[in-house]
Order: structure tokens, then C-alpha cells, then sequence
């Protein structure tokens, strides 16, 4: 008897795989892309040179401030932060949103220009032009944003823009309970 | 007109290979010798019909048709006509009609020179093999179709990848398939068998010249790719344990272990399920290669589109078709008699090791390749499972698989005694133990793993070739029969392999160095000189190109050209790299970004042993073509009653 | 869809270590390249961060020599890209709960299946040797006049 469970054997492992394999299929699962493992940890360093003339460098300080806020990561010369730009005007405008802005290689001259030529939404905006900041936050290209809460802990993380849906479901409610 | 004939040669290959995968099989089971003929009809008509479809698609490419929608997609005018001829199986469609091609000839094939095969046993090869071309056809057919027309057709097409152009991947695919595709007559084999339920000698000494041939394709299929990939790529490298690679690498250790393990069913009547088992996973694993390359499942520089819906398909296909050939197994293979009984010090044990580590080294690429994905479904975690890993797990695995390869031959059937056998390969072990020393001490100190491996090396070459010496003056000066001779040449280029690959990883050495025109360096005891860069144009591309003078005491000695190649069409960057070879060793040069001022980035390598590589390779092929035209595989394939009186070699 | 500035998706991967990133210490240079080699770019299709021409792979390998120019050992280095990207980046999968069957599974494939076939030798081996039943007289007969011929 178990000799013929033995030969059974084979069949079973086939039957495992394709399980997997249905599965991966069936849930469009990207293989390339990542999630970030900061969430759940305090956020990483933030020490970034200004972008706007004038302004004072950002440090960790601005995240642990007792209110939520959202890092963007953005650049000039990326289509997708083209898209989802104006969901974050609305969201600094219409609810308050404390937005911190991070142009990642970025000519702090051309990122300047465009934010001037669609509207800033950034309360604190930042000038990442090698790339340190954005080694530090796990960044594998832009547009990436982070919610941070209150105590600088970083709760969710968008690779890719962010869509009406992700404000409605996610964004709005992380930015009233903090969480 | 001419692409639509082909489209509609291929709906009848499938009509008729429905036909030859039913009627026959009916026919074996009744033992009506008409529906078993029609097997060799349906064959040869399929192939022909195969043939015309691939031949209108080629036409297509060839005088750029750009009606057609794969055309369009995949070739271009500009583009030289043997990389258009290439481009015809350089895309997913014309692929797949590669494989149906390639099928549908292999049947022809079993048809014509499979007469000494008894008729029910023929006739289920053929019926089976039309099966798995019914589900190739009705892929291409369905989802695939390489025919479409685009209407109005465009100028000009959107050029093939930069990267196809090139000898060594045009033709890599087409040895390949000729590997996986020969793998599919091994599976039809052996799911004949169970559906007859006997598995014997003879059985194993006719399913044998499929099994070599598919081997030896698949052996210059991986090669061609590992080579392409080492002068691509720029910088010496030359396996990179990737999903792709991986997946043509499964079924190749399953088909080494499955060309051994037939030796004992046939020589001794015994290891019959297992080989049965072997026949169906070397078959499977070249699908579940294909399902992993076209479905999107896992990243890799070599996939082709990814496409979900078109991977549900495969899969479906690689279910049908493993899970009804293990199904079959477990129903049929537990009556398959068990044989001569043997020792485990005996040329029977030294085959069982050799693939119970040839099945190990398998699994471990399996796991290693799919293990991302498994645990990425089941816990959301990702990791890498990349070269380190591999180097870790899969190359100590081949030290006793090394080691007892030369040992095994000497061994014989039944019952065997280790120490003699050992004493008669002296020689071989102190040329090993002196090759590891001079390895350690002369060449590189540091890295004795690599003096270790290379000792590896020598051990296989020597102990081969000691052999076949042994042998020789056993028998009075005759030449030993082919598959003999076939064995030691493919176990000595197996050795020739590992030292290149020794060689070449762990003793290159690499310079890399801003500069400009008129400076000069000094590398491996050459003193290289950037001549000139200038700028050239290619017939779809343009290209920058350095010219490095390599001289030796102020006498030149050759002068190496990379280039950057920018095509057009594509705007792609490819990378011309420049190599030298003496086949002892080669000097490797290539040309990076730069500018006047500041100068360009030149990478030169000096790669000891790296040809050997793939000569090595070759001579494995070539040891298994050999082997393949023994005359006793061939001269009627012995009929069941006198294939009991073989005699032991 | 991530926008990324990788000029290597217009250029084949080659080796992309450019002098101007290397470091003057040869010794500490030929450390980066080991690790270079076992990290991945996370951007690109299976390679290591010293294949690749991407520009996250460029700041890796220039985050890499800065780290060990300022004294870390390997680990810590390792260390330092896996608390910014996760386990991901290791090109050499870590031992740990959840690579147990990963690592363990082949020499567990070798272990039982040789295990099981030693078994079964033995076995065999155990088992006793049933002497064949006499011949009749009317077989012994046949035999005899089979070998006389």
C-alpha cells in the first residue's frame, strides 16, 4: 500500500506546483515589484537640503510633530507624479494635509519650475539631487509616498502614484485617526 | 495569399493531428493493423502541412511583408536577411510554430525510421506525440496566431530587438527546441510503455537514439546561450543562474540522468519505473521551462512578452500533459516487474548514485528558482535566490558526482569490488592531486576551492581517457564499440568544461580605465594603447567604435575593436564587445560611455581557459553523437525475443 | 507604473562599474566588488547592483564604498541595504525561518532519497533465498536429454 503512495508521489508535487502557479496567475501578482519593509518602523533619517530659496534644511524633526503627514517623493521629469499631482494640491488644500515634498534627482531649478508651473502642495519641500535620501527610504524610482504618523512611524507606503481611491480609502482616513 | 495558405495549413495539421492521435491509438488497443498505419500517414502528412505554415511565415519575413501583423511587430527592411530568416522564430508566435515545426518532424522522423518498431508500440508514439501536437497547434491557432493581418499594413515594421541580431541567439532557440522537443518522443516512449505495461531491454535500446539526440541538441542549445551571454554581456561571465537559464538546465541533468539509468534497464532489466518516471519529468521539465519563460510568473532579463492569460494556457497544456503521464504512472507503473538483482558496489549502484545526484543538483535549481514565488504567495515576504545561492548549494553537490564518474566504468554489472577499480585509476588521482597543487601554489594562492575544482577537472579528463587507454590494451588494440568511445569523449569534455569554467571565474583578471586617444596601459603583460574612437554607421544602426592596439615588448601582437551600437529603429544601446582568443585564453575588451575631453571608459579581461568552456561543451555533444552512431542502435532495433541475449559490457 | 530613469533598459546589461566610482584602496575596492556582486538592483531583472546601469544601482554602489571607506565590516554593509530594502536585496537568501525548506531542501532530497535506497538494498538483501523446488522425474528426464544435445 504504501509502495503505491510512493508512486502517487510525483503526481502530488505536480499538483502542489500548479497550485502555486493558478494562483500566481489568477492574482496578477507583479513578480518585479516589492513592498517596502519600513512599514511598522520609525521613519528613516530625513536630512535634505531645501528646495525653495530660503528655506531652513528638513530634519526628522518635521515628522514627529504629533500630526500624520505624507512624504512624497517626486521628480520633473516623471510622468506618473504629473498624474497624481493635483490629488495632492487637493489634499493640501482641502484637508490640511501636512505634505513634505522630495525631489529626487532633480534639478532643485527644474523641480522649482514646475511645481511654480502646477501649484505646491508641499508644506516642506526638499532638493534630493544624488539620490541619498531616497537610498534611505528604500526608493526604487518615483513617484513613492509614505504615511507617517504622528510619532514618525511609517505606516503606509504607495510605490507608484496614488489614485482617487487610494485618498478616499486609505489617505483621508490615516490623515483623521493618525493611523 | 501566401499567409493565409499557411494559416490554413496549420488548421489541417491539426485536423490531422487529431486524427493521429486517436485512430491509432484505438488501433494499438484492438490490434487493427490499418488504424496503426494511419499513424505513419498522419505523421508525414502533418509534418509536410507544418512545414508549408512555417515556410509561408518565413516567407513573410523575407520579403517583408507587412501585411502580416507579426511581421509588422518583430522584423523591419533595413535589417539583414539572415537576422529577418531569424526573426521568424524570435518572437512568441513564430516560437511556438518552431516547437509545432520542429513536433511535427520528430514524428515524421519516428515514422520513417522507427520501421523496427513493433507496430502497437509505434503507433502509440505517434499517437501520443500528435496529442501533444494537437496542444501546440490549438495554442497557436487560438491564441497565437502568427498569420494575422494588419490592415492598412504599415511602411515598415518596428524592427526586431537589437539584441536577436546576433549569430549566437538567432540560432540558440532552434537547438533548444530540437532538446525539448526530442524530450517529447522520450515521454511518448515511455507513456507507450505503461499504456502496453512492459518496459523492457529492448524498449530502453529503442527509445535510446531520441533520448541521445535530444540530449546532444540540448547540450549545444544551452552552450550556444551561455556563449552569447559571455560576449553580450561584457564582462566574462557566462552563467548567471537565471529563471531562463535555469529552466533549459532541468531538463538537461534529467535527460543526462535518464541516458543512464536506460543503460541498466537495458543491460540488467532493472530501474524500469524510475526511468519511466525520468522519460516523463525530462519532457515535463521543458515544458514547465516554457510555462516559466512566456507566463510572467518570474522576472527575468530573458523572458519573452509576458502574458497572463496566455500562461493559463500553458499551464493548462503542462497539467494535461505531466499530470496525465504521472497519473498514468501511478496507475501503471507499480506492475512493471523489478529485474536483476545487484550489489550497491556495482556498475548498477555507481548509475544509481549518478542520478541520485544528477536528481539532487535538479531540485536544487528547482527550489532555488521557484522558491521566490512560493513564498512570496504564501507569506507576502520576497527574496532573491540568485548566483551565491547557487554557488553554495548546487556546486558541492557535483564533488562526489565528479568523483565517482571516472570510478563507474570500471565497475562491473552485478557485483563489483571499489578498491581495485580504485588501484587502476592511480594515475588519474595523482595527475588530479598534482593539478590541485600547481593550482594553489603557481597560479593563484588564494583561492583554493578553485585549485580544488580545477584538480576536479583534471581527474575527469585523465580518468576518461585512462579508461579508454585500459580498455584498449584489454582488448588487443580494437577500437571499442561507438557508444563506448562516445562515453569517454563526453566525460573527458565534461572535465575540459569544469577547468575552463575554474579558469575563467576564479582566475580573470579585469582592467577598467578612463581613456582617452593616444593613451596607453598596462594589462596581463600586454601594454594596450587606445589608438583612435570613431564614429561609424551599421545598416540599422550607428555605432562608436575604439581601436586598442595589444603589443608585447613594443611588437604589436592584435588589435581589438569594440564598439556601442545605438540602433535607430529601437533606440538601444547594445554593447559590441571585442575578444581575442588563442583557445587557450581570451582577452576581452569593451567600450563604455565617454566623451573628447574626459575620455572613455575601456573594460579589458583577460579570461584564462575561457574557450575550453564551450569547446568543452561541444566535445560533449559531439561524445553524444558518437555514441548515437553506433551501429547497434540502429541496424534493426533488436526484436523482443533476442534482446534478452545481450551480452554485459 | 513606476517612472525610473534607467538608461539600462535602452542599454544590455554589462558590467557598470565605472572608475570614477572606484576606490583608490584596492583592497577595500575589491571588498565593494564581492559585495556589489551579492547585492541586487532592485530595479532591474535579476543582476547584481555591479551589472546594472540603473541610477538606484549606481547610488548602491557608490552608498557601498562610502560605507566601507568609513570602516564597516561586510556584514554591517549587508546590513545597511537590507534595512532599506529588505531581504530582497540579498542575492544570497538569508538563513532563516522562512528559507529553512529553501536551504535545506536539496541535501534533505539527497539524505532521504539515499536514505531510502539503502534501505531498500538492504532489505533485499534480508531477504532469504527460497532454494528452487526439485525437478520432477519426467523434467529431470527432459533436462537430460536437453544437455546431452
Amino acid at each position: 500500500m504504501s509502495r503505491r503512495l510512493l508512486f502517487l508521489l510525483p503526481l502530488a508535487t505536480l499538483a502542489l506546483m500548479a497550485g502555486f502557479f493558478a494562483w500566481s496567475l489568477l492574482a496578477g501578482r507583479d513578480p518585479a515589484s516589492i513592498g517596502s519593509v519600513l512599514v511598522g518602523r520609525p521613519a528613516p533619517r530625513l536630512e535634505v537640503k531645501a528646495l525653495r530659496e530660503g528655506e531652513p534644511p528638513l530634519t526628522d524633526a518635521l515628522l514627529k510633530t504629533g500630526k500624520p503627514a505624507l512624504v512624497n517623493f517626486f521628480a520633473s521629469w516623471c510622468t506618473p507624479c504629473l498624474a497624481e499631482h493635483p490629488l495632492f494640491a487637493r489634499l493640501a488644500e482641502r484637508d490640511g494635509a501636512v505634505i513634505v515634498g522630495i525631489a529626487w534627482k532633480n534639478k532643485p531649478e527644474e523641480a522649482r519650475a514646475w511645481l511654480k508651473r502646477l501649484g505646491d502642495p508641499y508644506k516642506f519641500a526638499g532638493a534630493d539631487l544624488e539620490g541619498r535620501a531616497g537610498l534611505d527610504w528604500g526608493l526604487s524610482g518615483v513617484p513613492e509616498t509614505y504615511l507617517i504618523d504622528g510619532q514618525g512611524i511609517v505606516r503606509r507606503h504607495f510605490r507608484g502614484p496614488i489614485t482617487e481611491r487610494d485618498v478616499n480609502d486609505t489617505i483621508l482616513p490615516f490623515l483623521k485617526g493618525g493611523r | 495569399m501566401i499567409p493565409e495558405l499557411g494559416h490554413f495549413a496549420l488548421i489541417l495539421a491539426l485536423a490531422v493531428a487529431l486524427v493521429q492521435g486517436t485512430l491509432p491509438l484505438l488501433g494499438a488497443a484492438r490490434g487493427d493493423g490499418r488504424l496503426m498505419d494511419l499513424g505513419r500517414t498522419a505523421a508525414l502528412t502533418q509534418a509536410l502541412l507544418v512545414i508549408v505554415a512555417f515556410g509561408a511565415l518565413t516567407q513573410a519575413y523575407v520579403t517583408s511583408d507587412f501585411s502580416v501583423a507579426n511581421v509588422v511587430a518583430n522584423s523591419h527592411s533595413a535589417k539583414p536577411l539572415i537576422y529577418k530568416i531569424s526573426g521568424v522564430w524570435g518572437n512568441h508566435e513564430g516560437s511556438m510554430l518552431l516547437w509545432a515545426l520542429i513536433l511535427a518532424l520528430f514524428g515524421a522522423a519516428v515514422a520513417i525510421f522507427g520501421a523496427g518498431l513493433p507496430d502497437t508500440l509505434r503507433s502509440r508514439v505517434l499517437a501520443i506525440q500528435a496529442l501533444i501536437g494537437v496542444g501546440f497547434l490549438a495554442f497557436l491557432l487560438f491564441t497565437s496566431n502568427p498569420f494575422e493581418r494588419v490592415s492598412p499594413a504599415p511602411l515598415d515594421g518596428n524592427g526586431l530587438n537589437p539584441l536577436l541580431q546576433d549569430p549566437g541567439l538567432a540560432f540558440h532557440p532552434p537547438l533548444l527546441y530540437l532538446g525539448y522537443v526530442g524530450f517529447s518522443v522520450t515521454y511518448a516512449f515511455a507513456i507507450a510503455a505503461l499504456l502496453e505495461g512492459r518496459v523492457d531491454a529492448a524498449w530502453a535500446r529503442w527509445v535510446r537514439p531520441w533520448t541521445l539526440a535530444a540530449w546532444c541538441f540540448l547540450t549545444l542549445g544551452i552552450a550556444l546561450g551561455s556563449w552569447w551571454a559571455y560576449y553580450i554581456l561584457g564582462w566574462g561571465g557566462f552563467w548567471f543562474w537565471d529563471p531562463v537559464e535555469n529552466a533549459s538546465l532541468m531538463p538537461w541533468l534529467a535527460g543526462t540522468a535518464l541516458l543512464h539509468s536506460a543503460i541498466v534497464v537495458e543491460k540488467r532489466d532493472a530501474l524500469k519505473s524510475w526511468t519511466v518516471l525520468l522519460a516523463i519529468l525530462a519532457f515535463s521539465l521543458s515544458l514547465l521551462g516554457t510555462f516559466l519563460v512566456r507566463s510572467g510568473v518570474l522576472t527575468s532579463v530573458h523572458a519573452f512578452a509576458q502574458d497572463p492569460a496566455r500562461g493559463m494556457f500553458i499551464l493548462a497544456f503542462l497539467l494535461f500533459v505531466t499530470g496525465g503521464g504521472l497519473a498514468l504512472y501511478a496507475w501503471r507503473a507499480p506492475q512493471l516487474q523489478g529485474g536483476g538483482l545487484f550489489q550497491p558496489v556495482s556498475r548498477e549502484g555507481a548509475l544509481i548514485l549518478n542520478n541520485l545526484l544528477l536528481c539532487t543538483l535538479a531540485a536544487t535549481v528547482l527550489l532555488g528558482t521557484l522558491y521566490p514565488l512560493f513564498l512570496d504567495l504564501l507569506t507576502g515576504n520576497k527574496v532573491s535566490v540568485g548566483p551565491p545561492f547557487f554557488n553554495a548549494t548546487f556546486v558541492p553537490i557535483c564533488a562526489p558526482l565528479f568523483a565517482a564518474l571516472c570510478v563507474g566504468p570500471y565497475l562491473s554489472w552485478k557485483r563489483a569490488e571499489l578498491w581495485p577499480a580504485l588501484q587502476r585509476l592511480r594515475l588519474a588521482f595523482i595527475a588530479a592531486v598534482i593539478a590541485s597543487i600547481v593550482a594553489a601554489t603557481a597560479i593563484d594562492s588564494r583561492a583554493t576551492l578553485a585549485a580544488l575544482a580545477f584538480g576536479f577537472g583534471v581527474w575527469l579528463i585523465v580518468g576518461s581517457l585512462l579508461e579508454f587507454v585500459q580498455r584498449l590494451v584489454r582488448t588487443g588494440y580494437r577500437l571499442p564499440p561507438r557508444s563506448a568511445l562516445g562515453m569517454t569523449i563526453a566525460h573527458a569534455a565534461l572535465g575540459v568544461v569544469v577547468l575552463g569554467s575554474v579558469g575563467t571565474a576564479a582566475w580573470n583578471t579585469e582592467l577598467i580605465k578612463t581613456m582617452r586617444p593616444g593613451d596607453t596601459a598596462s594589462f596581463a603583460g600586454f601594454e594596450v594603447k587606445l589608438d583612435r574612437i570613431e564614429n561609424l554607421q551599421g545598416p540599422n544602426y550607428i555605432a562608436e567604435r575604439a581601436t586598442l592596439t595589444l603589443s608585447v615588448g613594443g611588437k604589436p601582437y592584435t588589435v581589438l575593436a569594440p564598439e556601442r551600437r545605438l540602433f535607430t529603429v529601437q533606440r538601444r544601446q547594445v554593447a559590441e564587445t571585442a575578444i581575442h582568443t588563442n583557445f587557450l585564453r581570451d582577452i576581452y575588451a569593451t567600450l563604455g560611455e565617454g566623451e573628447a575631453q574626459n575620455g572613455w571608459v575601456i573594460r579589458l579581461y583577460y579570461n584564462p581557459l575561457a574557450p575550453w568552456i564551450w569547446l568543452g561543451a561541444a566535445l560533449c555533444a559531439l561524445g553524444g553523437f558518437v555514441s548515437l552512431s553506433d551501429r547497434r542502435l540502429r541496424i534493426g532495433a533488436p526484436s523482443r525475443t533476442r534482446a534478452a541475449v545481450q551480452p554485459a559490457e | 507604473m513606476l517612472c525610473v530613469v534607467i538608461l539600462s533598459l535602452f542599454a544590455f546589461p554589462a558590467l557598470a562599474v565605472e572608475p570614477s566610482e572606484m576606490l583608490p584602496d584596492p583592497a577595500l575596492e575589491s571588498r565593494a566588488r564581492d559585495i556589489g556582486r551579492a547585492l541586487r538592483c532592485v530595479v532591474c531583472q535579476n543582476q547584481s547592483i555591479d551589472d546594472s546601469a540603473a541610477e538606484v544601482a549606481r547610488d548602491m554602489r557608490r552608498a557601498v564604498r562610502e560605507r566601507l571607506a568609513a570602516g564597516d565590516r561586510d556584514e554591517q554593509v549587508f546590513a545597511y541595504m537590507v534595512a532599506r530594502y529588505g531581504d530582497y536585496v540579498l542575492l544570497k537568501p538569508p538563513f532563516k525561518a522562512g528559507t529553512w525548506v529553501l536551504w535545506l531542501g536539496g541535501p534533505l532530497v539527497l539524505i532521504v532519497a539515499g536514505g531510502a535506497l539503502l534501505f531498500a538494498a538492504r532489505r533485499r538483501r534480508r531477504m532469504p533465498i527460497v532454494p528452487p523446488q526439485p525437478l520432477s522425474e519426467e523434467e529431470q528426464r527432459r533436462l537430460d536429454a536437453l544437455l546431452k544435445n
